[in-house]
């Protein structure tokens, strides 16, 4: 394989690795591509409480699910003096909490935050024997099956059957305020519900969850139930009738399995409250994979302490300002006294703003030229020569400093971001290039690198870039691709069809 | 008009700094041999080994403490060259053409003192001239006295031929002659002259200054159409034969020609420039795709100039 192709397999596979790996972080782990992306992260707060009666207690309260509608990215249980674990109970996960015993009212809290879960995990199929629980005297059972074929007969499918029949009985419900029965008039059309599917043979459970309403208190758990059809679970709202989850619902239970259960104490309750806020998208991405345990979080920068990561924020840029450098060199063809000294000032500019530091580089450049030309006639070994001027250049920015502080400009004081070794070799360099081959090189290669390291700046201080850079290092193996292909081009640089623009003018071959 | 569109340098073969290092630097010169024609004392012990003819070396001073020895150095030298061993494109080059007691004299006529010398090759040592800034030597060499048909066409300085050698075959020309602007140095980016040369007869084709077309020396008003190298027919085997000095595949040798001594080679460079190429009015790229793919490979210096003779020239 000759080495060009090799480049480009090699930049294909570090192109297609990065972008593979950003886009899974996009796609998957819900990383924003753009920055300010926020996100609605619901914070609930479920308030259990109840009258203890100097009994051992034990309270065991269900907890959300996998499969909800919504993501837990964090919980945290508070119950001061009170035992506490969690415990899996057929594949459900209740939070246990003991006391020996104690008098009075009670409370305990559970605190989660939630935010909308795109792709629910998958719920299993009903399974097939369920030992019924139904204790329907004969009398209701037919009563009940009258009721069930009528609607039969106006429905297509377990869907449309159960539909209809929430519908009848919430119709029923609104008609007979006063009611036939006293079971009837007890049940909430969700029980109801539930008992006829049953009676009709439709796989179906109850689901329990907490509307979400920004700023409710000391809600109520809401009932849903949800129906087989079509090897597909269907929620249907019997408050309305409606199929599928509400929006504002927060799935929190599937199954009739207790919510709470106390025991030692009497009158208890759980009560929601609810409350929204938004969030960064990458906050709430981040504290999802670290919930999730996902290794990529795991391993990546955000893994190191805050300080560090920013930090590795600057450093994560000086690619992106090593990319602008490549292409303006071989594309564009300017030149710049030094091959990384452009991306030095680039972020010496970060800290001072381009105007100002171009202000104080070029007056501390041409201050230090001037006296650099005295030096010259001095006689001076090389290495004392340079060696005097940085001692030179911090002289002329503690003046700097000290001077434009006195009068006001406090600008002046980001002087001392510019590294001074930059600054010193810059007009030791440009000195030797005015000697030998004037100012006009000086202007040209100065020029070209003040240029250059603003391009660069303005690169790297782009809120996007810095946005993918920092928070999809991943990138770096797509810049390197790039940079490796640019490294191949051997087309004309701009600059050199002003260099052979006389070339045009001669015959032809 | 400002910019030439790209298609059209392509179609006259026009080679741009890119693909000059990608396709012919990087692929024909390998790094190991760099050091043979960075350090110009190094190219003039392999040009002695090859029995390739180079100007003298007068000395070399290689540490601070030996400058105080210059005195000593320049008893009874006239005329001289200070140049830093690794410096490029006319870099810290210090020409002498007379001296009178203590003082020496530029091309220009400016006076230069002993003060001066000591300091220009202290700057030399430090590294100043010579790329990274690396420690240098800096060499002495005498005064090439050049063949006065080049009286007219170079001002103030010795004039020297660039000659691009390509897998050991010259493929193209061009003269260059320094001018006030470029101080006696032959670097065209100093603002000496270039000047085609035609491969075969070693006359002039066209002349450039900065990059632009010119017809006549801007200090003496010579016309260039006139100009003819001398001892043409001996600085071809010469520049082919810097392929088995060397080892490199694609370089450019500076060629002085010396009144007693003919041409000889002033120095090797792996990277030459691309100006040429306007100087010549003809871009590189048949010439180096035509020995790429057609030329005989290994055979003498004297057979590749036949070869470039039969195909390289203008007319
Ligand atoms: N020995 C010499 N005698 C006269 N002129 C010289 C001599 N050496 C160099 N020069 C002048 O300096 C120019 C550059 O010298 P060269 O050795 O090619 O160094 P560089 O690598 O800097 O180009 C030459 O073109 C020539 O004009
Ligand atoms: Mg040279």
């Amino acid at each position: 394989m000759s080495s060009r192709s090799q480049v480009y397999l090699l930049a294909f596979m570090f192109f297609a690795l990065g972008i593979g790996l950003t886009l899974y972080k996009n796609q998957s782990l819900g990383f924003p591509l753009l920055p300010g992306e926020s996100k609605e992260v619901w914070t609930v707060e479920s308030k259990v409480t109840f009258d203890a009666t100097d009994a051992p207690i034990t309270v065991s309260m269900i907890l959300p699910q996998a499969g909800s509608n919504m993501t837990v990215l964090a919980e945290s249980f508070s119950a001061p003096s009170y035992g506490f674990r969690v415990k899996e109970e057929n594949g459900q996960r209740r939070a246990i909490w003991t006391q020996r015993s104690t008098q009075g009212p009670q409370t305990i809290y559970y605190k989660l935050d939630v935010v909308n879960n795109e792709d629910p995990a998958s719920l299993a199929p009903p399974s097939p024997s369920k030992a019924s629980s139904l204790t329907l005297s004969s009398e209701q059972e037919v009563q009940a099956k009258n009721f069930l074929e009528k609607i039969k007969a106006r429905s297509a499918d377990n869907l449309s059957f159960s539909i209809e029949m929430v519908n009848q009985l919430r119709a029923l419900k609104e008609n007979n305020k006063r009611g036939v029965n006293s079971d009837f008039k007890n049940k909430s059309v969700a029980e109801l519900s539930l008992i006829l599917l049953e009676v009709g043979g439709i796989p179906s459970r109850l689901v329990r969850g907490v509307s979400l309403e920004d700023g409710r208190r000391k809600q109520k758990a809401v009932d849903l139930i949800e129906v087989y059809n079509s090897d597909q679970w269907v929620i249907i709202n019997p408050q309305n009738g409606q199929e599928g989850t509400p929006d504002d619902v927060f799935i929190w239970q599937r199954g009739g399995v207790s919510l709470l259960d106390v025991e030692g104490g009497v009158k208890s309750k759980v009560r929601f409250s609810t409350i929204e806020n938004d969030q960064p998208a990458k906050t709430v991405a981040l504290d999802k994979g670290t919930v999730e345990q996902s290794a990529l979080i795991d391993f990546s920068i955000y893994s190191l302490p805050t300080e560090s990561q920013s930090a590795f924020k600057r450093i994560l840029l000086v690619p992106i300002g090593a990319l602008v450098v490549v292409l303006l060199r071989i594309i564009v063809g300017l030149k710049t006294s030094g091959t990384f000294m452009p991306i030095l000032i680039a972020l010496a500019f970060i800290d001072t703003t381009p105007l100002a530091g171009l202000a104080i580089f070029l007056s501390i450049v041409s201050v230090g030229l001037w006296i650099r030309g005295y030096l010259s006639r001095m006689n001076l070994l090389l290495v004392a020569r340079i060696s005097a001027v940085v001692i030179i250049v911090i002289g002329l920015m503690g003046f700097m400093s000290v001077i434009s502080y006195k009068l006001g400009m406090t600008q002046a004081l980001t002087v001392t971001f510019f590294p001074m070794i930059i600054l010193a070799w810059t007009i030791e360099r440009m000195s030797i290039i005015w000697e030998e081959d004037g100012p006009k090189e000086v202007m040209m290669q100065g020029g070209g690198s003040l240029f250059v390291a603003l391009m660069a700046y303005f690169a790297m201080t782009n809120p996007v870039i810095e946005h993918i850079t920092f928070n999809f290092p991943e990138m770096l193996l797509v810049i390197l691709s790039i940079t490796l292909v640019v490294g191949q081009y051997n087309g004309y640089r701009l600059t050199e069809l002003y260099r052979f623009r006389d070339l045009a003018k001669g015959q032809k071959g | 008009m400002l910019f030439v569109k790209p298609n059209l340098l392509k179609e006259r073969g026009i080679i741009g700094m890119n693909r000059r290092n990608v396709d012919y630097i990087a692929r024909y010169n390998a790094r190991k041999l760099y050091p043979i024609v960075d350090n110009k004392l190094v190219t003039k012990e392999y040009a002695k080994k090859h029995n390739i003819a180079v100007p003298e070396l007068i000395n070399s001073i290689q540490y601070q403490f030996e400058i105080k020895q210059l005195e000593k150095i320049l008893t009874g030298v006239d005329k001289f060259v200070v140049k830093p061993a690794q410096g490029a494109g006319g870099k810290g080059i210090l020409v002498i053409v007379d001296r009178k007691g203590d003082t020496f004299y530029k091309p220009s006529g400016k006076e230069v003192s002993f003060d001066d010398i000591k300091r220009h090759i202290s700057n030399i040592l430090s590294g100043l001239h010579s790329l990274g800034g690396k420690t240098d030597i800096a060499m002495f060499e005498k005064l090439v006295d050049f063949d006065p048909v080049f009286e007219r066409y170079s001002y103030e300085g010795v004039p020297d031929v660039r000659m691009i050698v390509f897998q050991g075959y010259p493929v193209m020309a061009m003269l260059r002659c320094s001018t006030h602007e470029s101080d006696g140095k032959a670097n065209l980016h100093q603002g000496a002259v270039g000047v085609g040369i035609d491969i075969k007869t070693g006359r002039s084709l066209f002349a450039v200054q900065d990059g632009r077309m010119i017809e006549k020396h801007p200090d003496t008003g010579s016309a260039f159409s006139e100009l003819q190298v001398p001892h043409w027919q001996e600085i071809l085997p010469l520049s082919a034969a810097c392929y088995e000095m060397t080892g490199m595949g694609y370089l450019g040798c500076d060629i002085v020609i010396d009144k007693n001594l003919g041409a000889l080679i002033l120095e090797v460079n792996a990277r030459p420039g691309l100006a040429i190429q306007i100087a010549n009015d003809k871009g590189l790229l048949k010439r180096l795709k035509l020995i790429e793919e057609k030329a005989p490979k290994s055979t003498s210096p004297e057979e590749r100039v036949k070869y470039s003779l039969d195909h390289f020239s203008t007319d």
